[in-house]
């Protein structure tokens, strides 16, 4: 097929041509605009950070080189450390209650006991902002912002943690290298080292992280350093992390969420290629008669089709720059919508790269749709001058070269999804699913025409018959406006769904006579105390746990460290030096299922072979069967054992549960700590006993399911609002699309009024008429897009989430009265002044 | 082929099917247009003339038979050639005008030889519309002429391109009788004064009568072919 881009005349033509169209092709670029703008934000907010992550990495981490244990440094790694040269500062963190006596309230948090001058590169951000530094000189706290606001504390209020009382200096605002999500589930308080001893809280047995934060002189090679002392740090179990490998950490969820977001913006710009399709297919209907009298008059198939192609481009280009032009604008605002996700603060910038990307990306996909109702152009046969009827009866000609176009359509998105998603799978099943949705939005629509004639309700009365007859006679609107309304339902009513079967799972946890409090690090010799304590607020101990934490020696004969030298060995590198928190018990638990071997319920004498149990994907993923001989260093001990069986485990539910499971009457003389679980009734009870016990057991720390719950909730919320804000982009797409549907029938739908109005229908019956059309493609619409979210959900739920699939009406009613309600605006807004027109002036109009 | 015959159609016959049915529009119709001549298809609804008319100008491919124009066989050539030999050799008027709505009086006049490719065509075509009386009228576009102007429009535009052939369906078709009888007027007067064949599609008697030649299609086959003047130049096959 020729194409007479040269030809100057036919980009004459296509100009002369575009004088009468050229409000309906506003609609055309309209329809891509948001999706281009979308797309643009998110990738150069993509590139921005990941600039911004390179270069501000050093203060991601705070120093070159952080040094991390599980314990206390040995005297030989204190003295390593001390070759290594630089500064050097040091932190312990452990979760821990804290007490604020102002505020009257009790958290969990995690406390960090700094010395020295971390951070050393990037700063703590604190109100006010000589707290950073002024809270190491004496008895001082540093307490996340938000917890104080929560508990209406201030600076130089009080909070006890542990046996002592430390005085608030300043308000935690940001860390480097940390999200302010990540600071929601525990909030930090920074408190001097110095200081810590008096707390009382460090003790044997509780989970105590320790950190070195290392500074090092100027030209120190941080990768050298650690190939040189890699074997010893691993022979004392320490971890450590280089600015390298933080930026990369960083880097990558980063670049997840941004890759995330880009698929979201993309069905934004699907959507409207949905509307170009349907703007296009108007606007060449109404051109049919030009095209035979141009064949005629001996244009070629190609330059006739060749004049409505360069149309479609250049408005195609003028809306995908438009599009980039408002994208840089939202890349503008976008940090402030992410910015509790964000470890960097970003400056704001242009990315050429993305504004490029973004326009070169609408115009391809506005073009493809197009090209849908062009190509048929190609077989508008010249005959159809001389019988042409101004009733535009003539649909366009079957074209088997669109469904090479739909076949391009979907490879384009495939290769943009498996871009966007970090395994290829997952692009497959994201062009699946969106095929898939628009496939079925597409055949319920058509269903819907077929049904509705089918059964038509001809005892209604006419204003009504004659509205709902408006779905499927000619050049109706209904599939166009399904998809694109039934997609931005869909889609909202999805996020919607999803995040409250996920709270609801959270909650149904604990509701019932299910435990809802937990108390743990507690001691052996506090065991019985608190278990009398618990029992005097009459309330009953559900479930009291021992755990023992230990590591992995050996497994099947072979030491982790050889086992992690072989390059043979699929077993991950952290499953083998990770500490394991075990429990020791006679029987299974409500949540577990044995799946192989036998549970060993004691071990009555000292010679007997230790029968441990693991959870059947851990037995996996070490590569262990039945039989297989397990050592675990129980803080330098050996302990011996075989595996014995193997459980699957409910981690849903909220109570404790373990990879790892010893057999009675080997670990009660370890060092241990518990678990307690009760269940309180009311947020009075669980702050009484919280109080209670962190008045007599500093060390005791509390969660309390409603604290989960609530953290869950304001996570979820953010996340929703970011994912919302992208996905509005989806649904004024959708309102556009609905606009240029409604716009495109209104030519049709002016014909019909005022001959209606000719044959005596009042402006009240024409009103009625269009206004029912609109409720019911709004009411098909919304029905259809929050049934298939129900369905995804559904399945979401089951096979995702593994959580309960739990529906609440009323929000589902609103979302369908809400877009019930904006179809029949737009309609009625769109369709305003068509009764006005005096049917003699629209007659001599027709000609 | 007659020398002089600019329009030789053989044995042409249409069909169209409809799933089972097949409905045979023109049977075997064989005729020939002399150069210069001026003939007219008359016939009631349904007959097939505007089928005729469709396969002489190369808009329709025939089921059976052969058309050749200015000495083109038509059958041989592709989409793209047909439109080339339209563009070269053929003018329409249709009864509907068929202007293009988006063009003002004088683009539309432009448009056969600005799809050529050549330009300076501008002069041409005002002194076309001057001598259809629409000078003044230049820059206006379809919908604010009248009937009567639109088709005044849409014969200037058949001559631009100084057809060797021009096929008018129903000129006047759509005309009030007045109107009716200036455009058939000015049709004739530009024909006559271009030399021009001139192939006539109309319902209408009086307008037949003014050509040489009439013939009469009948349930898709020539009933009669009366020619009107002694010595025509009109030629049976």
């Amino acid at each position: 097929m020729t194409l007479y881009f040269l030809d100057t005349w036919i980009w004459k033509m296509a100009w002369r041509e575009s004088r009468s169209s050229r409000g309906r092709l506003f609609l055309f670029i309209s329809s891509i605009t948001l999706g281009v703008a979308a797309l643009v934000a998110i990738q150069s907010f993509g590139e921005s950070l990941e600039r911004e992550v390179n270069q501000q990495s050093k203060s991601l981490l705070g120093a070159d080189l952080v040094i991390s244990g599980r314990g206390p440094f040995s005297p030989e790694t204190e003295s390593l450390f001390q070759t290594w040269g630089g500064e050097q500062a040091r932190e312990i963190r452990f979760s821990s209650m804290v007490y604020f006596p102002e505020g009257e309230g009790t958290r969990l948090v995690q406390i960090r006991a700094l010395a020295g001058d971390f951070p050393y590169y990037g700063v703590l951000e604190t109100s006010p902002p000589e707290a950073a530094e002024s809270f190491r000189h004496g008895p001082y706290a540093l307490v996340d912002e938000r917890m104080m606001l929560q508990f209406r504390v201030r600076v130089g209020d009080s909070v006890k943690i542990g046996d002592f009382t430390f005085t608030i200096a300043g308000g935690l605002q940001k860390i480097p290298g940390e999200t302010m999500t990540e600071t929601l589930i525990t909030p930090r308080v920074y408190i001097p080292l110095s200081y810590l001893d008096q707390t009382g809280l460090v003790q044997l047995g509780g989970r105590v992280g320790y950190r070195n934060y290392f500074k090092l002189d100027p030209g120190a090679d941080v990768e050298e350093l650690l190939e040189r002392e890699e074997p010893g740090l691993r022979e004392h179990r320490l971890r450590s992390t280089t600015v390298k490998e933080q930026k990369a950490r960083l880097g990558r969820s980063m670049e997840n969420v941004s890759r995330f977001l880009s698929l979201v913006g993309f069905i934004a710009l699907l959507l409207g290629g949905i509307g170009v399709a349907s703007a296009i297919h108007i606007h060449i209907k109404q051109k049919l008669g030009t095209v035979a009298t141009l064949r005629c008059l001996g244009a070629h198939a190609s330059q006739a089709f060749s004049i409505y192609l360069i149309q479609a481009a250049v408005m195609g280009l003028v809306g995908a720059t438009v599009g980039a032009l408002l994208g840089v604008a939202v890349r503008a605002i976008l940090p402030q919508v992410m910015q509790d996700f964000l470890p960097v603060t970003l400056p704001f910038e242009v990315s050429w790269v993305a504004v490029s990307q973004g326009i070169g990306m609408g115009l391809a996909i506005g073009l493809l749709f197009a090209l849908l109702p062009l190509l048929p152009l190609r077989k508008i046969s010249p005959l159809l001058a001389l019988r042409f009827s101004y009733e535009e009866k003539e649909t366009l000609p079957k074209e088997p070269l669109q469904w090479l176009v739909y076949g391009v359509i979907v490879m384009v998105i495939g290769l943009f999804a498996i871009a966007q998603t970090p395994r290829w799978i997952h692009g497959v099943a994201f062009t699946g699913g969106v095929v898939l949705v628009f496939l079925l939005l597409a055949a319920v629509a058509k269903l819907i025409t077929l049904l509705v004639k089918r059964y038509f309700p001809v005892s209604w009365n006419y204003e009504w018959r004659q509205g709902l007859a408006n779905l499927y006679r000619p050049n109706n609107q209904t599939i166009v406006v399904m998809i694109s309304l039934g997609l931005g339902t869909f889609f909202i009513t999805t996020l919607y769904l999803v995040q409250s079967t996920l709270l609801q799972e959270v909650s149904l946890a604990g509701s019932g006579d299910k435990p809802n409090l937990v108390l743990f690090d507690i001691q052996s010799d506090q065991r019985e105390e608190i278990t009398q304590l618990v029992r005097s607020l009459d309330l009953t101990v559900q479930q009291a746990v021992p755990i023992v934490t230990m590591r992995l020696a050996s497994v099947k004969g072979q030491p982790v460290e050889e086992i992690a030298e072989d390059p043979a060995s699929s077993v991950r590198r952290f499953l083998l030096f990770r500490e394991y928190r075990a429990t020791y018990r006679e029987s299974l638990i409500d949540s577990e299922e044995l799946i192989s071997g036998t549970l060993q319920p004691r071990v009555e004498d000292p010679s007997d072979p230790v029968l441990v149990s693991l959870e059947e994907g851990m037995a996996r993923d070490l590569n262990v069967s039945l039989g297989d001989s397990l050592v675990f260093d129980l803080q330098g001990v050996p302990i011996e054992t075989q595996l014995g069986s193997t459980r699957k485990v409910d981690w849903r539910r909220f109570q404790t549960n373990f990879f790892l499971v010893f057999p009675a009457g080997v670990l009660e003389e370890a060092p241990q700590f518990h678990v307690l679980m009760t269940q309180v009734h009311g947020p009075e009870a669980s702050a009484e006993l919280q109080r209670r016990v962190l008045q007599r057991f500093p060390n005791v720390s509390t969660i309390d399911l409603a604290l989960v719950l609530d953290t869950l909730d304001t996570v979820l919320g953010q996340v929703a609002f970011v994912i919302r804000s992208m996905a509005l982009f989806s649904i004024l797409t959708g309102i556009i699309v609905l606009v240029g549907a409604v716009v495109s029938s209104r030519y049709q739908r002016t014909r019909e009024s005022v001959l209606l109005r000719t044959l005596g229908a009042s402006r009240n019956q024409i009103t009625k008429i269009l206004a029912i059309e609109y409720f019911f493609l709004g009411i098909f619409a919304a029905v259809t897009g929050v049934a298939l979210a129900v369905a995804s959900s559904w399945a979401l739920a089951f096979f995702v989430f593994e959580a309960d699939f739990v529906v609440t009406v009323g929000p589902l009613l609103l979302i369908l009265v809400v877009v019930v309600g904006l179809t029949l605006l737009v309609g009625i807004i769109n369709s305003r002044g068509l009764s006005d027109r005096s049917p003699l002036e629209v007659l001599r109009a027709e000609g | 082929m007659s020398e002089t015959s600019v329009l030789r159609v053989e044995h042409l016959t249409k069909t169209y099917r409809s799933g089972e049915r097949t409905l045979t529009v023109l049977r075997d119709v064989s005729l020939s247009v002399r150069e210069g001549s001026r003939c007219a298809i008359v016939g009631p609804s349904g007959s097939g003339k505007t089928t005729l008319l469709g396969l002489c100008a190369g808009l329709d491919r025939p089921t059976s038979g052969s058309v050749a124009l200015n000495g083109v066989a038509l059958n041989d050539l592709n989409e793209d050639e047909l439109a080339q030999i339209r563009n070269q050799y053929v003018g329409f008027v249709f009864q509907t005008f068929q202007l293009i709505p988006t063009l003002t009086a004088l683009e539309n006049v432009m448009v056969p030889i600005e799809l050529r490719g050549e330009s300076g065509v501008r002069r041409q075509a005002i002194e076309l519309l001057n001598q259809v009386g629409l000078g003044e009228r230049l820059d206006h576009y379809p919908a604010q002429l009248s009937g009567g102007e639109q088709q005044r429009v849409s014969l200037a535009r058949a001559f631009i391109n100084q057809p060797k052939i021009l096929f008018a369906d129903e000129p006047t078709g759509n005309l009030d009788g007045e109107t009716a009888e200036k455009i058939s007027d000015l049709l004739f007067e530009l024909n006559e004064a271009a030399g021009t064949t001139l192939v006539l599609v109309t319902h209408n008697l009086e307008l037949a009568q003014r050509t040489q030649r009439i013939i009469s299609l009948k349930a898709g086959s020539i009933g009669s072919d009366e020619n009107l003047v002694r010595g025509t130049e009109c030629l049976l096959p």
